[in-house]
């Protein structure tokens, strides 16, 4: 399809260009411009996209929601792979711009609030910039190739801002990690992309999905098995999915809003896009989507019980992303494509509604992350405990909090599907209300723990910080009636705006994308199951921690062997140290010793030695005599005539 | 110059060839063995007057003037250059009291 006008054509492009020119001012003025200034122009370009993509969303719905692609120019050009600078505007991607500009306004506008004591604050501002821009590269290209420069964008931002205190080794390391993970799934993402190139003949999506839709080959093809599972390892670095999970419980050294933004919101949602926007690819290799349910729920389980033994307020709010995260792909597997994103929306609402709400708490507690010093915290933060409170009743399922609407209509399809899966996404369910609560009353409820230092300092956030918070409070409050279940009687907003994407889909493979078939009692039963698993859940969780007063053992103390295992994360990380990082440790220095330092090494030395012994030796001809010179000059020039004589 | 001169011609070409050629090896031979500067500017100054000699008697047996020409080049330049290294001769002698080339012999490695 056309691009509409050229006026159109700008504003698309005006969406990630403004975030990149904060990015530049920001990036250059850093010091230099004053802290005021520095947000101004972080927010207010966020602010600006935000804006744009909402009246690009009316016009689009009012035009009739006819998605359209936005050609600016013909970006690489070799033989017979055209690839261009252009966007692809549909319903998804309006979606996923208005979530990653709108929540991210918040967080840019809590940031502001946040990170004011600190002396980078301009870089900071850039960095995030930047990662706007990366990110709707991301969901805006209307090519694989485009999606990949948004990907590796907001990997190199992730990265930059996990290390964003680069004075902190610890802090360095979980940047690295983050990246090094990430890597290996790219490269998985990359091949995956050529695959589709020698399969399709192109990487833009609209002439991919045309093709796949009449693919010849049949349904499950090896190739087309190969295809979506080389994307779905990208999927599993970029949405932290076993097993490349561990860099995102780490990436919590980052500051707050970045955990808020980048790894509870917006990038890790970026695996769940990629395969949603590859849905007619999916479709016809389901045997990938089992292998995605599995994993899912895999990641979902285990991350949810590691979840239930950490002391550090961030880093349970990121096992249950991870754990949500599986949520999200196992809903995929059972290709409940509009549910899958429906969870994105909600949790991208409750996850940065609970990490601001934890960065608030870490903002009064003099950056103190451990749940074990903290407690009775609601009588001073009281903004911060309401809406806390909020995403918790959401995340954990409570009607009528947007998790409950998104986790459930998930659950359904799971049920639908396969009964196992859904018994385990039960548990992790049970798991998730437990420990979101547990983290709530060990905050919030009982006595103050800290230190009297700490005690005198607690204070209510500023307006910057508490707005955002109230803004996605009410979002996770409302955030849910966007997909009332059928069961309901209302309409399903979401699905039926969503349903266009599926187009290809259905050619391809109809019988895939089959509407939901229980009938109301067994949708009904499901709810009150769920709901019922919650409940019992935070009554456990209550008991524990505010009737008995629990408080989690202190560092060093003995604890029961699984809990143990739990709390030392299933020693995953000890796991992959021993068995791929220290080889390949072992195997660099075997390098550096043995190529490095004696071929290599030895090759260039070795030429500098000899000019060296060559020219020691020939400069005993220099010995100054006058008539040796002109002697050897002579016999010199008496030998070229010669040669010139015989020879020549 | 049509024509060679009778008197020249009492003398063949020959001649004046190996007389040069025996004169500049005379020059090679002093400025190679002996040590004493002077004699060795003296040296040279035989080998360019060898050449001399044979420009000029090419340029009368083969009836062109231009090597007389050249030959007066030479000289001028000749008379400069012998200032330049009497000049330099006479600073080495100041310096070291001699005109010994194998004196002077700092300059190496």
């Amino acid at each position: 399809m056309p691009m509409q006008n050229q006026g159109m054509a700008l504003l698309c492009l005006l969406v990630p260009i403004l975030p990149l020119l904060g990015f530049i001012l920001n990036g250059l003025g850093n010091r230099k411009l004053a802290k005021g200034l520095v947000s101004l122009i972080g927010c207010s370009t966020v602010l600006a996209s935000f804006l744009i993509s909402v009246y690009l969303f009316l016009d689009f719905t009012a035009n009739g929601s006819r998605a359209y692609t936005v050609d600016f120019y013909n970006w690489i050009s070799v033989g017979e792979l055209q690839i261009g600078f252009s966007f692809l505007i549909d319903q998804l991607t309006l979606l996923m711009m208005l979530m990653v500009t709108g929540i991210g306004f918040f967080i840019h506008l809590y940031s502001a609030g946040y990170m004011s004591h600190d002396e980078n604050f301009g870089k900071f501002f850039a960095f995030i910039n930047l990662f706007m821009f990366s990110m709707l590269l991301l969901v805006m290209g209307a090519n694989y190739v485009m999606m990949f420069v948004g990907w590796e964008g907001v990997g190199l931002c992730s990265y930059l801002l996990i290390g964003f205190w680069n004075k902190n080794t610890n802090y360095n390391n979980a940047a690295k990690k983050a990246f090094v993970m990430n890597r290996i799934g790219d490269l998985g993402f990359l091949l995956g992309i050529f695959l589709i190139f020698i399969t399709f003949g192109s990487v833009s999506y609209p002439q991919v999905f045309a093709e796949a839709a009449r693919f010849t080959g049949g349904v499950d093809t090896n190739v087309l098995i190969a295809i979506t599972l080389l994307l779905f390892v990208g999927a599993m670095g970029k949405s932290a999915q076993l097993p490349l999970f561990t860099w995102l419980p780490d990436a919590m050294a980052g500051p707050t809003p970045v955990s808020a933004l980048i790894h509870a919101a917006t990038m890790v949602t970026a695996g769940i896009y990629m395969v949603l926007r590859s849905n007619a690819l999916y479709v016809l290799a389901p045997t990938t989507l089992e292998i995605i349910a599995i994993v899912g729920v895999a990641t979902a389980l285990l991350a949810a019980t590691i979840g239930l033994a950490q002391n550090d307020i961030k880093k349970v709010l990121a096992y249950s992303t991870v754990s949500q995260l599986g949520y999200m792909f196992l809903a995929l597997g059972v290709m409940a494509f509009s549910s899958s994103l429906f969870h994105v929306l909600t949790h991208a609402f409750f996850k940065a509604l609970l990490f601001l709400g934890a960065g608030s708490v870490i903002h009064a507690m003099s950056n103190e992350q451990d749940i074990r010093s903290m407690g009775g915290l609601r009588k001073f933060l009281p903004i911060t405990f309401a809406t806390f409170l909020i995403g918790t009743l959401a995340i954990s399922g409570i009607p009528p909090f947007a998790g409950f609407f998104s986790k459930d209509e998930l659950l359904a399809h799971v049920y639908e599907h396969n009964k196992v899966l859904w018994v385990l996404g039960l548990l992790t369910s049970f798991m998730t209300a437990f420990y979101m609560f547990r983290l709530l009353f060990l905050t919030f409820f009982g006595e103050f723990r800290g230190t009297a230092a700490q005690k005198s300092h607690l204070h209510e956030s500023p307006a910057s910080m508490t707005i955002p918070l109230i803004v996605l409070a009410v979002l996770s409050t409302i955030g849910g009636f966007l997909g009332i279940p059928a069961v309901f009687g209302a309409q399903h907003l979401l699905g039926d705006y969503l349903s266009p994407i599926y187009d290809y889909a259905r050619v391809a493979n109809g019988a895939a994308l089959a509407p939901l078939h229980l009938d109301h009692a067994t949708e009904y039963m499901l709810m009150a199951i769920s709901v019922g698993v919650a409940v019992v859940a935070i009554l456990i969780a209550y008991v524990m921690y505010v009737s008995k007063r629990t408080v989690p053992a202190a560092e060093g103390q003995r604890l029961a062997p699984l809990h143990n295992l739990i709390y030392n994360k299933y020693y995953i990380d000890e796991l992959y140290d021993t068995l791929i990082v220290r080889p390949l440790m072992w195997l660099s220095a075997a390098f550096h010793r043995f190529v490095d330092v004696i071929v290599v090494d030895g090759i260039v030395n070795g030429f500098g030695k000899l000019t060296l012994l060559t020219g020691r030796s020939l400069r005993y001809a220099q010995s100054g005599a006058i008539g040796f010179y002109i002697m050897v000059m002579v016999f010199s020039i008496v030998l070229i005539l010669f040669l010139n004589f015989f020879i020549g | 110059m049509n024509q060679i001169p009778e008197v020249i011609r009492t003398v063949p070409l020959d001649y004046y060839l190996y007389f040069s050629a025996a004169l500049f090896v005379i020059g090679v031979i002093g400025v190679l063995t002996r040590r004493n500067a002077i004699v060795i500017f003296m040296c040279v100054e035989l080998m360019l007057n060898a050449v001399n000699l044979l420009l000029t008697a090419l340029s009368a047996y083969r009836a062109d003037a231009s090597g007389q020409v050249f030959v007066f080049f030479i000289m001028a330049v000749a008379a400069a250059e012998v200032c330049v290294g009497l000049a330099i001769i006479v600073m080495t002698y100041r310096n070291i009291r001699s005109t010994d080339v194998q004196l002077l012999n700092y300059l190496k490695w």
